[in-house]
C-alpha cells in the first residue's frame, strides 16, 4: 500500500503544481541580482546561501497540500482502515514529497547558480548539500504539515514552525559541514514520521 | 457463529459529551444491525468507534477487517474512476457493475453527481474482501435504483457471511436489527 501512496501522491503532484515551488525558487534567485546590484563577487560570495534561502522558502509553498486534502477526503481515514499506520502513510508521503520537489530543485539550481555567478565549484558543493539536506527538509515540511492541518491560518502558521526547525540544514548546508547536515537530515527524516502520525491521529474527529 | 465485530461495555465522550455508555453489541456473520436515532445521537461516532478511528473512554472493541463508508469519498478526484477506485485494490469492475457506474470508468471522479460519487464510495468498500462493512448514512443522495442495488449488494454479502453496520436516520430496506441512540 505505500508503494501506491507514493505512486499516487507523486503522480498528483506532477500533474498538478509541482512546478510552482520550482518556479518560486527560480524567481527568488533571479530577484537577488535586481536587490544587491550585478556585482559578481558579491553574488557569488552569497550565492550559496541565497540558494538554500529560495529553497527554503520555496519548500513552504506545497505545504497546504501534503496532508490536508486527503484529510478533508477522508483518505487518511481509509488508509487506517486499509491497516496502515499513521507514522507509514507519513513516510510515504516524504518519499513522495521529496521526489516531487528535490530533483527538480536540484535541476533549477543549475540555472539560478548562473544568476548568482556561482562557479562550478561551489555549484557542485551546493547542489551536493542540497541533496543531502532535502530529505531532512521534505519530511519537516510533511510533519509540519501535519500538525498544523485543520488549523485556521495553516500556511502562515508552518512558515514560523517550519523555518526555525530549518535552520540547523541551512547552517550547515551553506557552510559546507556535510557530515553534520547528512545528520541532522536523517534526524528529520527518521523522527518526522513519528510527529506526522501523530499529529495526523490527534486531527481526526 | 463468528463475531466479525463486538462491543463489551463501551461509552464514548465528544466534546465532553457523553454519547453513550455500558453499549454491548455482537455483529455475528450474516447479521445485519442499523443504527438508528436523531441528529447528534452518536450514529455516526459509534461508525468511527468501530473502525478503530475513535477510541472508546471505557470499554473493548474487537473488530475483524473492515471496509467504512462515510460521507467522504477518499477517491482522487481528477483521476478517471476506475483508476481511483483501484487505488484501493479489490474487484473494483464488480462492484462498479454492481452499483450501476460500470460506464463511468473513465470519467474523472470531480465530474461525478453526488449520486454517483456515493455509489462510488460505495463501489470502494464493496470491492474489499471485508466481511465487515461499516455505513454511515448509506442512503444520501442515492436514488430508488441506487437504494434498490445497494440493498442487493447487501443482502447478497451477508447472504456470503458477511456482516453490516449501518447507521442511517431513515428506514433501511431489507430486515434489519435496530439499535437506537439517544432513545
Amino acid at each position: 500500500m505505500i508503494s501506491a501512496l507514493i505512486a499516487r501522491d507523486a503522480r498528483r503532484a506532477f500533474t498538478g503544481a509541482a512546478w510552482l515551488p520550482i518556479a518560486f525558487f527560480l524567481l527568488v534567485a533571479a530577484l537577488m541580482p535586481f536587490a544587491i546590484g550585478p556585482d559578481a563577487q558579491l553574488l557569488s560570495r552569497i550565492g550559496p546561501g541565497v540558494l538554500w534561502i529560495a529553497a527554503l522558502t520555496a519548500a513552504l509553498l506545497p505545504i497546504e497540500r501534503l496532508i490536508e486534502p486527503d484529510r478533508v477526503d477522508g483518505v487518511l481515514d481509509q488508509l487506517f482502515v486499509h491497516g496502515m499506520a499513521e507514522e507509514s502513510v507519513a513516510f510515504g508521503k516524504i518519499v513522495a514529497h521529496w521526489l516531487t520537489f528535490a530533483p527538480l530543485l536540484l535541476i533549477a539550481a543549475i540555472p539560478a547558480s548562473a544568476l548568482l555567478a556561482l562557479d562550478g565549484a561551489s555549484l557542485a558543493r551546493t547542489e551536493i548539500a542540497l541533496l543531502i539536506g532535502t530529505p531532512g527538509l521534505a519530511a519537516l515540511a510533511v510533519a509540519v504539515a501535519a500538525v498544523t492541518a485543520g488549523l485556521p491560518r495553516a500556511g502562515s502558521l508552518a512558515g514560523l514552525l517550519l523555518f526555525p526547525l530549518a535552520v540547523p540544514l541551512l547552517i550547515f548546508g551553506v557552510g559546507n559541514a556535510l557530515l553534520l547536515e547528512g545528520a541532522v537530515s536523517l534526524v528529520l527524516t527518521a523522527g518526522a514520521p513519528f510527529v506526522a502520525g501523530a499529529a495526523i491521529r490527534a486531527a481526526r474527529t | 457463529m463468528t463475531s466479525l465485530l463486538r462491543l463489551g461495555g463501551v461509552a464514548l465522550r465528544r466534546g465532553g459529551r457523553l454519547l453513550f455508555e455500558d453499549l454491548d453489541l455482537d455483529l455475528e456473520e450474516g447479521a445485519k444491525l442499523q443504527v438508528a436515532g436523531p441528529n447528534g445521537s452518536g450514529k455516526s461516532s459509534l461508525i468511527r468507534l468501530a473502525a478503530g478511528l475513535l477510541s472508546a473512554e471505557r470499554g473493548k472493541v474487537e473488530r475483524s477487517q473492515l471496509a467504512l463508508v462515510d460521507d467522504n469519498l477518499a477517491l482522487d478526484r481528477e483521476a478517471p474512476l476506475r483508476a481511483a477506485l483501484q487505488f484501493w485494490g479489490g474487484a473494483v469492475d464488480e462492484a462498479m457493475v454492481q452499483l450501476g457506474i460500470g460506464d463511468l470508468a473513465d470519467v474523472p471522479v470531480r465530474l461525478l453527481s453526488s449520486g454517483q460519487a456515493k455509489r462510488a464510495a460505495l463501489a470502494r468498500a464493496f470491492a474489499s474482501t471485508s466481511r465487515l462493512w461499516l455505513l454511515d448514512e448509506p442512503l444520501n443522495a442515492l436514488d430508488a435504483d441506487g437504494v434498490n442495488r445497494l440493498s442487493a449488494v447487501i443482502a447478497a454479502h451477508v447472504k456470503a457471511g458477511g456482516a453490516v453496520l449501518a447507521a442511517s436516520h431513515q428506514p433501511l430496506p431489507g430486515d434489519w436489527r435496530t439499535l437506537e441512540l439517544g432513545a
